[in-house]
């Protein structure tokens, strides 16, 4: 009997449960699988299959993106749309992290506000829209009370559970080595915690982007999500289609930023195992 | 010798589900300047609950702790804490760990330098110094634990479980780095184990405690001579010491499986 390993070949060797696979087969899956939807899209749209109302091939996309980006329109929606994400999204994380930081340290904060704040996190966001405008306008300030409103409630409550969820003994030691609370929250606390919240951070403006044809559905202009409600009345399936093609592009960049960025910044949290 | 560290009927009550618990209850113990005292007993006999009373972390609901005959009130720099878990701080480097520990000392810059330097020395960690915890394995991860909790000279050291989570052969070699550099650095210790032969082949004095609730069932003196080779373990001394204790384990945890475990 030899000992050679039972290997299974082709692609068996690749679907072994939670084993590693090369990174180049990793990241050809990636471009491949989308690849292949176009590719089925195109099929699909130039055999005359779906009738183009409905569905318009990726050239006739493509296009539409080019005629934006040259009339000027698709650097006008984005810019205004990019504006108010960061001013929603940073609005909300201003408040949330001293909010999130002192509820995961004090039970007291923590039983205050947690039912109020789990309440509101369940209510819908398209509901509050009435409110907003009575609130806040119909300005900009109105877009991005919307996306704070979208993005607040779930960050704070997650800001929270970083905070609580560091290793008790990293403040014994803390305590034990004479440091004042203040300073043990500062300077053990925080960095500890650090890693998760940039974590928080980058999941959040996730979701943020996700509320932006919310926040743009009254009395906006411009922007990307009013672009694509706009289209939806002259029945431009291929507006819509490009505006969200690539509000979900901008959305992959943030992410990608902040991947890369938290990479950089918490090189020490990723050499653990 | 003077005692050093002195517990005076310490005892600890919970209150679970309304009902009283009690964890530690009428615990009387002195330890003399720079002696090793190992605390033994089954898990959840309430041997970490003693030592985070004498380390100031937890309150004694009974009797008193007192350092040179001060009463403790809370967590102080006059004592040394090494944790069961790795409690380092994973965003500073080896030697920046170490130097916060001397952060609330009047040392100059040049002296923490100097006593970090020693201290990465004396545990082995020379090379490492800009390593990330991360970095590390496990012993030497406790190695700058141990080096955190002695640099700025604490009169006593805890010691929690502290290779609790090592594997046997890099325990062995922590245990003999640890009286390394104890005999080079005297200080009292407090060391909380479940491990018999830990226990026995560091310490002075064996304190066996018994479960539900914690009290000091016995307390044995060990009078192997030092520096003590690792193959002591297998000397009849050793032995007839380590039999004495086991016996008395025994007895304890037998009743701890008798009994349901606490809850929360």
């Amino acid at each position: 009997m030899t000992d050679t390993p039972r290997s299974k070949g082709g692609l068996g060797r690749y679907l072994r449960l939670r084993r590693d696979i090369p990174d180049w087969l990793f990241t050809t899956a990636g471009v491949i699988f989308p690849a292949v939807l176009i590719l089925l899209w195109w099929l699909v749209t130039e055999f005359g299959l779906v009738r183009p109302l409905f569905l318009p091939g990726p050239g006739t996309v493509l296009a539409e993106g080019v005629r934006q980006a040259r009339e000027g329109i698709l650097w006008d929606d984005a810019s205004v749309s990019l504006y108010r994400i960061m001013a929603g999204w940073l609005t909300a994380t201003v408040v949330a992290l001293p909010i999130g930081i002192l509820m995961g340290n004090f039970r007291l904060i923590e039983g205050a506000l947690e039912p109020l704040i789990s309440t509101v996190r369940y209510m819908p966001v398209v509901a509050l829209i009435p409110l907003s405008i009575l609130w806040a306008g119909i300005g900009d300030g109105q877009k991005i009370l919307i996306l704070f409103l979208g993005t607040f409630f779930q960050q704070v409550l997650m800001v929270m559970d970083n905070v609580k969820t560091i290793d008790m003994n990293l403040i014994r030691a803390g305590q034990t080595l004479g440091f004042s609370n203040r300073e043990i929250l500062s300077r053990i606390i925080l960095p500890a915690a650090a890693p998760g919240i940039w974590d928080t951070l980058r999941i959040t403006i996730g979701w943020t982007w996700t509320y932006l044809v919310v926040a743009e559905l009254v009395a906006a202009n411009e922007g990307l999500g009013r672009r694509i409600m706009d289209a939806q009345r002259y029945l431009a399936t291929e507006t819509i289609l490009f505006g969200t093609l690539f509000i979900g592009f901008l959305g992959l960049l943030t992410d990608y930023f902040f991947k890369r960025t938290g990479r950089a910044l918490f090189a020490w949290s990723r050499q653990r195992g | 010798m003077t005692d050093r560290l002195v517990l005076d009927g310490v005892g600890k009550t919970f209150v679970v589900d309304r009902a009283p618990v009690v964890a530690v209850e009428g615990v009387n113990l002195s330890v003399a300047e720079n002696e090793f005292v190992s605390i033994v007993g089954s898990s959840g006999c309430g041997k970490s609950t003693l030592l985070n009373i004498v380390g100031g972390l937890e309150e004694a609901t009974h009797g008193q702790v007192r350092i040179d005959g001060v009463p403790v009130t809370g967590p102080g720099r006059d004592r040394g804490f090494v944790f069961q878990g790795y409690s380092l701080f994973e965003w500073k480097t080896v030697a920046g760990n170490i130097r916060f520990a001397l952060e609330k000392t009047r040392l100059s810059r040049a002296e923490k330098a100097e006593r970090v330097a020693h201290f990465v020395n004396a545990v082995g960690l020379r090379g490492f110094e800009n390593a990330h915890p991360g970095q590390l394995s496990g012993g030497m991860r406790q190695r700058v634990a141990i080096a955190r909790a002695l640099v700025y000279r604490p009169q006593i050291l805890l010691m929690d479980e502290p290779f609790g989570a090592l594997d046997a052969q890099t325990r062995g070699m922590m245990q003999e780095l640890l009286l390394r550099v104890w005999e080079d650095h005297k200080v009292t210790v407090l060391f909380v184990t479940h491990d018999v032969d830990e226990a026995i082949f560091l310490a002075d004095r064996v304190v066996v405690l018994a479960s539900r609730p914690g009290r000091i069932k016995r307390d044995i003196p060990v009078p192997l001579s030092r520096p003590r080779p690792y193959d002591i373990v297998a000397e009849p001394d050793f032995v007839a010491i380590k039999r004495d204790i086991l016996a008395d384990i025994r007895e304890e945890t037998l009743k701890t499986m008798a009994t349901p475990p606490l809850p929360g």
